[in-house]
């Protein structure tokens, strides 16, 4: 693949919004099961690590556990919902329903598809965060007004890891092929950007590839400072690097898509 | 509901020119003429990788044509896929409905996908599921859903934008007789209502039925084009006479005058001829073959005559 054609830019109509649409129905017919994990996953985490852990572990940046972990829960629940979205529902979507065959038989283009995918794999970050955030609140671990940019800022990081996600799908030979991304991307990310300790307890060379290369970091690093109401202008420039990382994941995506899609 | 016949039945609706698609060293379809005229049941035959659903695919504009030349409704494939996407409507080979939604729901997001209003969509869909007889399934899971009724469904989504084109791949595969005819019976009336229907199929008799032209495929060229009975004079002799293979009844065909062809087929031979009853009474009396069956020849003879009766898979 030549790389002015990873990189061209792609051709979109407001037809895009209807791929959301369909995938939001679908989802809206299974609420009930599709709100369980952004509910319960809080709550036993907080009860395990913040309340339970966190009575042995002294205060962090200031705060306590419990207080020092809700935001990167957030930070997790971006990157899982739309992550998940783009892998193995895509995949589901693209390979076993054939749905965007189907869509793609009328008037909208690959292009479009892909986009209207990932979008929506946004908007589950958006949604699974406004929920989590409920219950944070309610165990008085967010700051307002300041915690509610945690909603929108869900949407961007949500891009990004979409964006990944597609890429993967993109690639993957099989459904089980998802595992590897999964074990060797999303769950080493899950662990140390920051999340459930400081990222200055790893040693200096490993704090400078995370702060510059690991996507969850400055996710995290704006959702804790979100969430604890602690707003400094160096997180403008952690929200410039996702900006930039989703704007070029989601081309490329788009992109490798088309190429697998498209015979 | 649909629009009425169009005022020039002949014009040409589907042009291709030197169609030629190849995936990397394989060429799927080599450089292939064909028009479809409006109002046209035009049918695509040719064993499994032939370059039938290849080419539907590029009428479609789902993929791209390698080179050549491609026109549907005088609009160029390469250049305007949204506007032909708009006015042709597809029923693919293998079933897409979506499993996530019912019967109308299916139909239902399928119409937003054409910007066709909610009311628009919803009067529509409604006429539809009666038209193709699925209106008691109308809240019915995909997954619950026979396998003709997922082709009927099939068939009603691809109505949903009024198209000036239908493209039926393998309408009818797999389904038992009773499902066969009913779809058969209702592309009749599609047809009737002006629809360009272009079709693949490996069923001879269905091609026989539904198409006033048809073209055979194999190994990504055409091999002939003609309506069926056309076909069937120009290829092959009028009757066939089918006989138990045996070497007697062929030494002893060798002394006709006739100009007999044979064919082996199987445990049979096949014997062409356009004097079904001298050559009867030949292999009869002459040759001592016993059991016979004389039929006319039929679409299939002309299919396995160009094609071959090698296995495709």
């Amino acid at each position: 693949m030549r790389l002015r054609e990873l990189f061209a830019l792609p051709t979109l109509s407001r037809r895009t919004i209807e791929v959301w649409r369909r995938n939001a129905k679908v989802f809206m017919k299974t609420y009930r099961v599709n709100f369980i994990p952004p509910v319960v996953e809080p709550i036993l985490y907080l009860a395990a690590l913040g309340f339970g852990l966190g009575l042995f572990v002294k205060e962090i940046e200031g705060v306590s556990y419990a207080k020092f972990i809700a935001p990167a829960l957030i930070g997790i629940t971006i990157m899982n919902a739309s992550f998940f979205e783009c892998t193995y529902a895509s995949f589901v979507r693209m390979y076993f329903q054939r749905t965007f065959d189907a869509i793609m038989a009328t008037p909208l283009n690959v292009d479009e598809v892909i986009a209207g995918e990932m979008l929506w794999g946004a908007t589950r970050s958006v949604i699974s965060t406004s929920i989590m955030l409920a219950v944070i609140t309610v165990f008085g671990l967010a700051t307002y007004p300041f915690a509610l940019l945690a909603i929108p800022f869900a949407f961007v990081g949500g891009l990004m890891f979409a964006a990944f996600g597609m890429c993967f799908t993109a690639i993957t030979p099989r459904i089980d092929s998802l595992n590897y991304p999964t074990s060797l991307f999303v769950t080493p990310m899950f662990l140390v950007s920051g999340t459930f300790f400081p990222l200055s307890a790893l040693p200096s060379g490993v704090q400078t590839f995370a702060n510059l290369f690991v996507p969850l970091v400055p996710v995290v690093k704006i959702a804790r400072a979100i969430t604890l109401g602690r707003l400094e202008l160096d997180l403008l420039l952690s929200l410039v690097w996702i900006l930039a990382v989703a704007g070029v994941f989601f081309i490329i995506a788009v992109n490798i898509m088309k190429k697998r899609l498209i015979v | 509901m649909w629009n009425q016949a169009r005022a020039n039945p002949l014009a040409d609706i589907i042009k291709a020119e030197n169609l030629t698609k190849d995936y990397g060293d394989l060429v799927a379809v080599k450089g292939i003429n064909f028009t479809v005229k409006e109002a046209e049941v035009f049918g695509f035959l040719g064993p499994n990788g032939a370059g039938k659903t290849t080419t539907m695919h590029m009428i479609q504009c789902v993929s791209p044509k390698t080179s050549g030349k491609l026109e549907v409704a005088g609009l160029d494939v390469s250049k305007e896929p949204r506007e032909i996407k708009r006015i042709i409507g597809v029923a693919p080979q293998e079933t897409n409905l979506d499993p996530d939604f019912t019967v109308i729901e299916n139909l239902l997001v399928y119409a937003r996908y054409f910007g066709i209003s909610p009311k628009g969509a919803q009067e529509r869909a409604e006429k539809l599921l009666e038209f193709f007889q699925l209106g008691g399934k109308r809240d019915t899971a995909i997954d619950k859903l026979s396998g003709g009724m997922k082709k009927r469904l099939l068939l009603a989504r691809s109505m949903l934008n009024d198209p000036k084109i239908l493209i039926l791949d393998e309408p009818t595969v797999g389904l038992d007789p009773q499902a066969r005819h009913l779809i058969w019976d209702l592309i009749g009336k599609m047809k009737k209502q002006g629809i360009t229907i272009i079709l693949t199929t490996h069923y001879m008799e269905e091609a026989a039925v539904l198409c006033d032209k048809i073209v055979i495929m194999n190994n990504g060229e055409i091999l002939a084009e003609g309506s069926p009975r056309e076909l069937v004079a120009r290829f092959v002799a009028k009757s066939v006479i089918e006989v138990k293979n045996s070497a007697l009844a062929l030494d002893c065909l060798k002394d006709s005058k006739d100009r007999i062809q044979t064919e082996i087929a199987g445990e049979n031979l096949h014997i062409f001829t356009n004097e079904p009853k001298e050559t009867l009474e030949l292999l009869v009396n002459a040759c001592g073959v016993q059991s016979t069956t004389v039929r006319d020849s039929s679409l299939e003879d002309v299919f396995l005559k160009l094609t071959g009766r090698m296995l495709r898979e």
